[in-house]
């Protein structure tokens, strides 16, 4: 750690990980009803409940991280401290205040229930200052900075992005098509759009100080990979729309860009593996490599291999809105986004702490037990899944009759769900084992 | 090699052609003749029920144009498929069960007991009705087999 307001991501970090924590407990309570424990539907959880909070904490659980992120990474490469650090944790107490009662509310039927954008209108004008607050410090700390690289620069643009595409799903529409459309302008173009400009930045943030290999050389490959990933990703919104009442014009754009969309991913998972070849200058902090590499990788499969799976429109037919879609969800997110933050947790941790715990063996346990329960629950979904099309939109079976069959695979996935979070919990007693960030731990040499 | 500089214009210029063709695509597929979301047959109950679905979140568990959660069946042609299985029927039996004061229960599977009045049960099959008409471009083919022939 350079500088003192960097510290401030640590509280954005443990934020992050115990809105992690909470999303896996929704997410067994979901694993649990579909085999036919659904005790908690009385105590005002039903599934509908569960689901909105399983997948609104994932986006504010990711969120804190990439913000964590950014309050760690803009100080270094500004060269400067963050502008005013009273404000920063404000706008994290905040954050923490619009998530509680968001999740709260939903067990009380207050909500708006458009898929991932479950948050009360009320609410998302508070969200909106948030983000604006946060944009703000962030910018700023930028403007004022001694030097403005291309990742602060990719990083920054993706958030002041995020914030901007958030509005398209504040627009009131009376058809459930426009409203379903404008809505994927967030949800997409967030996830295979302007997160990855997020994920970018933080990549090869890590990249440069964990491979030492020259700045100018990783900052030109980010810019390829963000572009192939907007060439692709902007028109690849199509394949959402597909089967939900527009033109059949998108079936041709969506079907040729998602087929593109790999290639971002592609790049990216070879620049990282390359960076790491290349580079002369060994950093003593595997864990934060592990997940670096790993992030790249498993993205690779997770959002480039399985998406295209089922991107075609010929595929789609069968596969929309079936639990193939959750197969790929799980391990897209998982390893785009979820990796990625575990990553610079890892490597700003023991900066900010002082205590240089790199390689220790609960951390290596929690990357191998979290990566192979996550895989195996991305299996379990994919067999349901194609189980599930089979037997209902192939041979034209009833729903509940299709669901009965694929309770046994729910079985297998809640094993896996549980190896995953043994690895979750092993990381996140890493993270308390570090102990509180110090001033301390400054780096006054570098 | 190509430069840094070249990668930069690879990215802006990429981003900005594929928006602005975005854009472009959007307006064209709501243009008066491409238009296939059914909207001139939006009426006052459709916007009712449509309040309704979302204000109890149903896609929290139902999927309505393939989108949703998987845990309970796709709501695209209810109103047919309902007719089709209780004699023409259809219409009472998804407003008994949005009425019922315990909770549905088909195979086991809960659904939230909603108790909704009559007059929102009726806006709620109102919205399904539209919903039903909509060009999907042969989707509702193929979850809903009886649509065959409307297709």
């Amino acid at each position: 750690m350079k500088y003192k307001s960097q510290k401030v991501a640590y509280w954005f970090f443990a934020l992050s990980m115990l809105l992690l924590v909470l999303q896996l407990v929704y997410g067994f309570v979901m694993g649990f009803a579909r085999i036919g424990f659904d005790n908690l539907h009385e105590f005002g959880i039903p599934f509908n409940t569960a689901r909105a909070v399983h997948t609104n904490l994932l986006v504010v659980w990711l969120l804190s991280g990439f913000m964590g992120a950014a309050y760690y990474i803009i100080p270094e490469e500004a060269q400067r401290e963050l502008v005013n650090v009273k404000l920063a944790y404000v706008q994290l107490i905040s954050l923490a205040l619009v998530g509680v009662a968001a999740v709260v509310g939903y067990h009380f039927n207050y909500w708006e229930g458009r898929k991932f954008l479950e948050i009360p209108r009320p609410l998302d004008f508070l969200v909106v200052v948030n983000v604006l607050l946060f944009l703000g410090l962030i910018l700023v700390t930028l403007f004022k900075g001694k030097r403005r690289t291309t990742t602060a620069l990719v990083l920054s643009m993706g958030l002041l992005f995020a914030a901007l595409l958030y509005l398209p799903g504040m627009l009131p529409f009376d058809s459930q098509v426009t409203d379903s459309f404008f809505r994927w302008w967030v949800v997409h173009l967030w996830v295979e759009g302007v997160w990855e400009l997020i994920m970018g930045g933080i990549l090869s943030f890590l990249l440069i100080k964990l491979t030492g290999v020259d700045r100018e050389v990783i900052e030109k490959w980010l810019y390829v990979i963000v572009g192939l990933t907007f060439l692709s990703g902007v028109l690849g919104t199509g394949h959402h729309y597909y089967y939900i009442g527009v033109n059949k014009i998108w079936l041709i754009v969506g079907g040729i860009f998602s087929a593109l969309e790999p290639l971002a991913f592609l790049a990216m998972a070879l620049f990282a593996v390359n960076m790491y070849r290349k580079g002369e200058k060994k950093h003593p902090n595997k864990l934060a490599l592990y997940w670096t590499l790993g992030a790249a990788i498993v993205s690779f499969v997770g959002a480039g291999l399985l998406g295209f799976a089922h991107t075609l429109p010929q595929t789609n037919l069968y596969t929309h809105g079936t639990l193939v879609t959750a197969m790929h969800g799980h391990l897209a997110f998982w390893g785009a986004y979820g990796m990625i933050v575990l990553a610079i947790i890892s490597y700003s941790l023991p900066n900010m702490t002082g205590r240089k715990l790199y390689t220790s063996s609960t951390g290596r346990a929690a990357f191998w037990l979290s990566n192979i329960g996550m895989i195996g629950m991305t299996v379990a979904f994919g067999v349901a899944g194609v189980v599930q099309v089979y037997l209902e939109r192939k041979l034209g079976m009833e729903f509940m009759e299709v669901q009965n069959e694929t309770k046994v695979h729910f079985v297998v996935l809640i094993l896996c769900a549980t190896l995953f979070t043994t690895g979750i919990i092993m990381y996140i007693v890493d993270f308390y084992k570090h102990g509180k960030p110090s001033d301390e731990a400054l780096e006054i040499n570098q | 090699m190509l430069s840094k500089k070249q990668a930069r214009a690879f990215f802006l210029g990429g981003t900005l052609v594929t928006f602005l063709v975005f854009i472009g695509l959007t307006i064209y597929s709501f243009s008066v003749e491409n238009d296939q979301s059914n909207h001139e047959n939006i009426t006052e109950a459709v916007v009712r029920g449509k309040n309704i679905w979302e204000s109890n979140n149903c896609m929290g568990c139902h999927t309505i144009l393939g989108e949703g959660a998987y845990y309970a069946p796709e709501l695209t042609k209810v109103v047919d498929r309902m007719n089709m299985k209780y004699d023409g029927q259809g219409e009472e039996v998804i407003k008994s069960i949005l009425m019922s004061p315990v909770p549905w229960q088909p195979n086991g599977r809960k659904m939230v007991a909603y108790e909704m009045t009559e007059q929102e049960a009726e806006d709620m099959v109102e919205f399904f009705k539209w919903i039903g008409e909509i060009d999907l471009n042969g989707f509702d083919r193929i979850v809903s087999p009886l649509a065959k022939e409307d297709n």
